[in-house]
């Protein structure tokens, strides 16, 4: 099953060509991570996806279905969307945080019933936030705060969970605990995850498949073990890398040894 | 004190103290002025129609002002929290989109070149504030208004409607002292008419906010994050403006120019209440009618035999108040 397709999408920023024909597909269950150098388009792709960007022509299909012709509150019950850009109030709790992410399943003016207090309360479980309810999540660490987010994203009850570079400015023990949340979702709920990271270890870790971007084209598309080659690194990201296997992860890793000269 | 103020059950204890002032401030408004009356003849005088002076007094002219003078409040307090919060900015308020200075101006144009026709007045002073409103929004507009470039041509739009009442006082300085108690927003002619025209908006505005305080919540988060909650964040932000215009164009269409207390109360309340709006809008609509309320009757019985524009007396104590909240640098950096 499909759970999202893009046909020849293509967006400009005024006369600046941010993406070209991109055609990508996401098979339901699967966390696909997007890769690409800075410009690239990766966030382009994902804020469309994510309808905060109108698209110049294209097609954008969550399950089969033509996203603009979902009206945005049905399509909030099936996708989750996390950008890089989030506002907090300093007297938000983390419980209230979380609440927000049943607003789509609310009628205009309700009030949360029993149901949806569960599945709120089960979210911040999953996230290992449920001591932290009554937090102010301004005084949480950057790695609590971005579960905190992800459980506002989990009582949406989506289908699809979207990431822009959920481990940006933490620290490495807090990424690696994120991406650890997010399989563990991945695996127990079922649920699909596209994602933009930077680190291409991490993305080669944890991603089923990775979509490669490149001045707003898609240049590659595979398994780990396929993209990551050293034709990736020079060609892409203009470094020579040498590629090595994770035999307790079972994927590959890569450590640069030098810089493409550019011209 | 304050921050352990801000669990729910004390908000709530909050948001009864700001009725039961609310409540206090409007019988000690129409009980106070050149003349003054006692609680229970108020009461009686309300209950029972009599011939007396003091029935005139309260029925005529106090009971319409205090009414016009908390409505006025409410309307200018919710279209600043809803400003504040759809712009993501504590400066936004309701002369930020231009709805004073376009309504001022307009308000200028009849009360000083076509002074027969002063009726019009809070038609067109309305007419103005929308139209200020509205161009903001258009020149703000290039695929979608995001808050920055609202704030920034509703500064503009500001000054050039400012300019142009200037314009105006300056070709007919003659005629410029009958304006001026629009002009700071005054309270001093009021009657049961401009309570007529306000009312309806007043109603309309506390009812809506009875609906939309998660929408606002939400859209605090970001529009990307309101995107993803299913918010369609152009439509709620327009929305949510034509609303604010509305309430403040009501408010300065019977008072004048009073709009400060529109930046104000949202502050005050949300020092005691906090950012959530479910807590923040029904505090700011009493809060609001109180320090209208109260600046008026001050304004009444300051310099008695003198009455002085509500509007001073609300920028007398704003502007020290305003200086304290910069002060307090951990919720304003």
């Amino acid at each position: 099953m499909i759970a999202i397709e893009t046909t020849d999408l293509n967006v400009a920023y005024g006369s600046r060509v941010a993406l070209q024909d991109v055609s990508i597909k996401i098979k339901e269950g699967e966390i696909v991570t997007i890769i690409g150098p800075n410009g690239s388009g990766k966030s382009t792709l994902v804020k469309a996806i994510s309808r905060c960007l109108k698209f110049k022509s294209g097609n954008i299909e969550i399950y089969n279905k033509d996203i603009y012709s979902i009206p945005t509150k049905v399509l909030a019950r099936n996708i989750a969307v996390l950008p890089q850009v989030k506002n907090i109030l300093a007297d938000i709790t983390v419980e209230n945080l979380v609440s927000y992410g049943r607003y789509p399943h609310l009628g205009l003016g309700k009030r949360l019933n029993k149901k949806d207090k569960k599945v709120i309360n089960r979210a911040m479980e999953q996230t290992g936030l449920f001591e932290f309810r009554d937090r102010y999540v301004t005084t949480l660490s950057g790695g609590e705060r971005q579960r905190a987010w992800i459980a506002m994203a989990l009582a949406q009850e989506p289908k699809i969970l979207i990431m822009d570079e959920p481990t940006t400015y933490l620290d490495i023990s807090y990424q690696l605990e994120v991406l650890e949340l997010i399989k563990e979702l991945n695996e127990s709920l079922g649920l699909t995850v596209i994602m933009v990271l930077h680190d291409l270890n991490q993305a080669a870790r944890y991603s089923d498949n990775i979509y490669v971007l490149k001045d707003g084209r898609v240049c590659d598309y595979g398994t780990s073990e396929y993209i990551m080659q050293s034709k990736l690194f020079k060609d892409v990201f203009k470094i020579y890398a040498h590629i090595y296997e994770d035999k307790e992860n079972n994927c590959p890793y890569f450590i640069p040894y030098n810089i493409v000269q550019r011209r | 004190m304050i921050k352990a103020l801000k669990k729910s059950h004390s908000k709530g204890f909050i948001l009864v103290v700001f009725i039961l002032l609310f409540i206090v401030s409007f019988f000690y408004s129409v009980g106070n002025g050149a003349v003054k009356i006692n609680l229970i003849d108020i009461i009686k005088i309300i209950l029972k129609r009599s011939d007396s002076t003091d029935y005139q007094i309260i029925w005529n002219l106090r009971l319409p002002r205090t009414i016009v003078a908390a409505l006025v409040g409410i309307c200018l307090s919710l279209s600043g929290v809803i400003l504040q919060g759809v712009m993501r900015n504590p400066l936004a308020g309701p002369n930020i989109i231009g709805v004073s200075s376009g309504g001022g101006f307009l308000g200028l144009v009849i009360l000083i070149l076509f002074p027969r026709h002063y009726y019009l007045l809070p038609v067109g002073a309305f007419i103005g504030a929308l139209l200020a409103a509205l161009l903001v929004y258009a020149l703000a507009w290039k695929d979608g208004a995001f808050p920055t470039r609202l704030i920034l041509a509703g500064v503009a739009v500001s000054s050039l409607f400012s300019a142009g009442s200037n314009v105006i006082m300056t070709f007919f300085p003659a005629r410029v002292s009958g304006v001026i108690n629009f002009m700071v927003g005054g309270l001093s002619a009021i009657t049961w008419k401009d309570v007529g025209i306000i009312l309806p908006y007043a109603i309309s505005g506390v009812v809506l906010t009875v609906f939309l305080p998660n929408k606002l919540n939400i859209l605090m988060l970001g529009d990307e994050i309101a995107t993803g909650l299913g918010i369609s964040v152009e439509r709620t932000r327009f929305i949510f403006i034509i609303i604010a215009s509305f309430l403040a164009g009501a408010a300065v269409s019977v008072v004048g120019l009073l709009s400060f207390v529109g930046l104000m109360v949202p502050h005050i309340s949300r020092l005691f209440v906090g950012s959530d709006h479910r807590y923040l809008f029904p505090s700011t609509i009493f809060l609001g009618g109180t320090v209208v309320m109260t600046c008026d009757t001050l304004a009444r019985i300051l310099f008695i035999p003198m009455e002085i524009p509500v509007g001073i007396i609300m920028a007398a104590l704003g502007a020290p108040f305003f200086l304290y909240l910069l002060r307090q640098k951990e919720r304003y950096q």
